[in-house]
């Protein structure tokens, strides 16, 4: 049977049957933050094991990190509690380490394209569910579980169950003012934050065929709000003229050996599939989420759904959703009144995102009341893009412009919401108090439309402002 | 490492789908090097309100104090992987969780803790969860090794992946040591991995 990449991948990284019917998975990279890993270096400690391969593990720091001020020692004693344990373990253990002195910390999944150390064929794995983010460059990526990161360091394999494949082929060019955020928040609306359960995705067609790596990058991040435990996007040219030259990629005349093994990874035309699922986007408008999970989304000219219309297994959490957030079933979507603007996260602040939200405010300013801060993936996007001078657009239009880290995607640092505080987010997860606030309300959308809500002060079609 | 054929106790039941990890646990009482003590967090912002104040919600009704196994709707565990969400569910008391499904990350992480996490059908479920509601001090037990549900005189199927469930029964549920004693074979393996080999 032809293969498609997942299975040619996986196969090649398979060390061999466990007893447990699961295969034993070789990991080529791992990837560790301040969160999910100190807990799994405390259990090797106590087993008296030490890391395999401490060279296919590089570790960063992005969740607690303060955007404000990243001078140590921290305000937040825990916060610095974590950050030391992490330097300590990273020395102890020999583990390449990209700290805020490194000029290259930044979120995980940022840093790892960025740096080059992503590359197609590649297992890669991370305690942390947006792992996924990097399938866009063709790699197998799987969000991991703390226990799971004292396997990779351990042995540098997981214990894994193979999963099903569904394609998801789209036909289709995106209208202007409409994003690859757009597309992945459409597929997770049509197929449900469960659709993916037991699914890695695979994005094809002629709309992620015409998308740049950051655009991919965020569609593939999103998978695992799917309920798909991994998605990525065949390599192609795109791919490769983003590798190279980057800090780690394959150096000159082995870049022309990896190119010609990376084309032959990916799926070929007949490749065979679990699944298929197809959807046109010629006609796509920018989505807005109006719930509690990142399957509530609509079209921003649509009015929010009424949960009488929905199946049985949807009606209770739409009905939840709809107490929680306070909005009426009918009632339009355009308009919602916001206070807090948030650009960042691992779904969108690589300096593409940033270039987009500085365009649509450049010249403006944001709505009075309104709080919007531009969070850059990494220290290296924030150069980049103050070399652009974009700081000083979005400063000029009052947002505040802060330093790397996940911020206010899931508020493990001073940055959060306040109260019932309504917040345009250009993040990942709309779930009750992700921001920080267990009575805070998230709208997830592009980063245009972010910009463009801060600006206007509320919900607005971004294709109308700019 | 333990064998976990059976898990018996109270249960208590967690109604609704997609309840994610982020209001299993949240985000800011992972600031912690160690899982110890999350128990008290777990469901914590649905369980309080801003000035500490028990909420209405299962995990503060006496009745169900003391309770051991979980029965949970659709979806359960969906969103971050973070395994401080089971932890906090086990260190307050969680030895098994049934449900109608769960998110992938979510039942890995409880299988690598030696929690099962099986699935049942949705009106077995719901009827289970009904009956516990009705009567908090019945005792459920989870036959992992028979793949069976019962309490009182009714029981049901139960569903686990044959791995996993061979590897609660015979106590093999905690993978580093097995992937550890296939180091030689993952030695062999990294030679033919072209990415590790300058693409050779």
């Amino acid at each position: 049977m032809p293969d498609n990449l997942f299975n040619k991948v996986w196969k090649l990284h398979e060390v061999r049957k466990l007893p447990n019917g699961d295969s034993q998975l070789f990991i080529g990279l791992h990837l560790i933050h301040e969160v999910t890993s100190p807990q799994a270096f405390q259990m090797l400690r106590e087993r008296g094991l030490k890391v395999a391969f401490p060279e296919r593990t590089i570790a960063t720091v992005d969740h607690i990190v303060p955007t404000k001020s990243q001078v140590r020692p921290y305000s937040d004693s825990l916060a610095e509690q974590m950050m030391s344990e992490i330097e300590r373990n990273a020395k102890e253990f020999g583990i390449s380490f990209y700290g805020v002195d490194s000029g290259k910390q930044g979120i995980v999944h940022v840093i790892g394209p960025e740096l080059g150390l992503t590359q197609p064929g590649m297992t890669i794995a991370c305690g942390d569910s947006h792992t996924s983010t990097h399938g866009a460059f063709g790699a197998i990526a799987f969000g991991i579980g703390t226990s799971q990161i004292r396997d990779v360091l351990a042995s540098q394999c997981l214990s894994m169950q193979k999963p099903k494949v569904r394609k998801i082929s789209t036909g289709g060019r995106l209208g202007k003012g409409v994003y690859s955020k757009d597309v992945i928040l459409k597929i997770i609306q049509q197929l449900g934050v469960k659709g993916g359960l037991g699914y890695v995705y695979e994005y094809a067609g002629e709309t992620f065929d015409s998308m740049t790596m950051e655009e991919r990058m965020s569609v593939c991040n999103m998978s695992i709000e799917g309920g798909a435990r991994a998605g990525y996007v065949n390599p192609d040219q795109t791919t490769f003229d983003y590798i190279e030259g980057k800090e780690f990629a394959p150096k000159e005349g082995e870049f022309e050996k990896a190119k010609e093994w990376w084309k032959s990874i990916a799926s070929g035309s007949s490749a065979e599939y679990d699944d298929v699922f197809n959807l046109d986007v010629t006609n796509l408008e920018p989505m807005v989420t109006w719930g509690i999970n990142p399957g509530q989304a609509i079209s921003v000219t649509e009015n929010i759904p009424n949960p009488k219309d929905m199946r049985a297994d949807e009606r209770q959490v739409a009905e939840q959703a709809l107490s929680h957030m306070g909005f009426e079933a009918g009632s339009p979507i355009e308009g919602t009144k916001i206070n807090v603007a948030f650009l960042g996260s691992c779904t969108n602040s690589r300096i593409s995102d940033l270039r987009e939200g500085a365009r649509i405010v450049e010249g403006m300013k944001i709505a009075p009341n309104v709080r919007a801060i531009v969070v850059p993936g990494s220290q290296q996007v924030k150069a980049q893009a103050e070399k652009e001078g974009l700081d000083k657009v979005f400063a000029r239009a009052g947002f505040e412009w802060r330093h790397a880290g996940c911020s206010m995607c899931l508020a493990m640092n001073p940055d959060k919401l306040q109260g019932r505080e309504i917040c345009a987010s250009s993040s990942n997860r709309n779930f009750i108090g992700r921001q920080g606030s267990p009575q805070g309300r998230t709208l997830l959308m592009s980063p245009a439309m972010v910009a463009a809500a801060a600006i206007k002060g509320m919900v607005v079609d971004v294709r109308e402002v700019a | 490492m333990s064998n976990v054929t059976q898990v018996a106790g109270k249960a208590i039941p967690v109604r609704g789908n997609d309840i994610d990890t982020d209001r299993i646990i949240p985000a800011r009482f992972m600031r912690t090097i160690t899982f110890e003590g999350l128990g008290e967090y777990a469901f914590y912002d649905e369980r309080f309100d801003s000035q500490k104040k028990p909420k209405k919600h299962v995990f503060n009704e006496k009745k169900f104090s003391g309770a051991s196994i979980l029965i949970v709707n659709k979806n359960f565990g969906c969103g971050s992987s973070r395994e401080h969400a089971p932890q906090a569910l086990a260190k307050w008391g969680m030895k098994s969780v049934i449900g109608e499904s769960f998110a992938e990350i979510f039942s890995g992480n409880c299988q690598m803790m030696g929690i099962p996490a099986v699935i049942a059908s949705e009106a077995d479920v719901k009827s289970l969860q009904d009956f516990v509601e009705k009567d908090p001090e019945l005792m459920v037990n989870i036959n992992v090794e028979e793949k069976k549900l019962s309490y009182g005189d009714m029981s049901f199927p139960i569903e686990i992946p044959e791995g996993k469930r061979q590897s609660l029964v015979l106590g093999t549920w905690d993978t580093t040591g097995m992937l550890v004693q296939n180091l030689d074979r993952t030695k062999k393996l990294v030679k033919k991995i072209p990415y590790l080999n300058k693409f050779g």
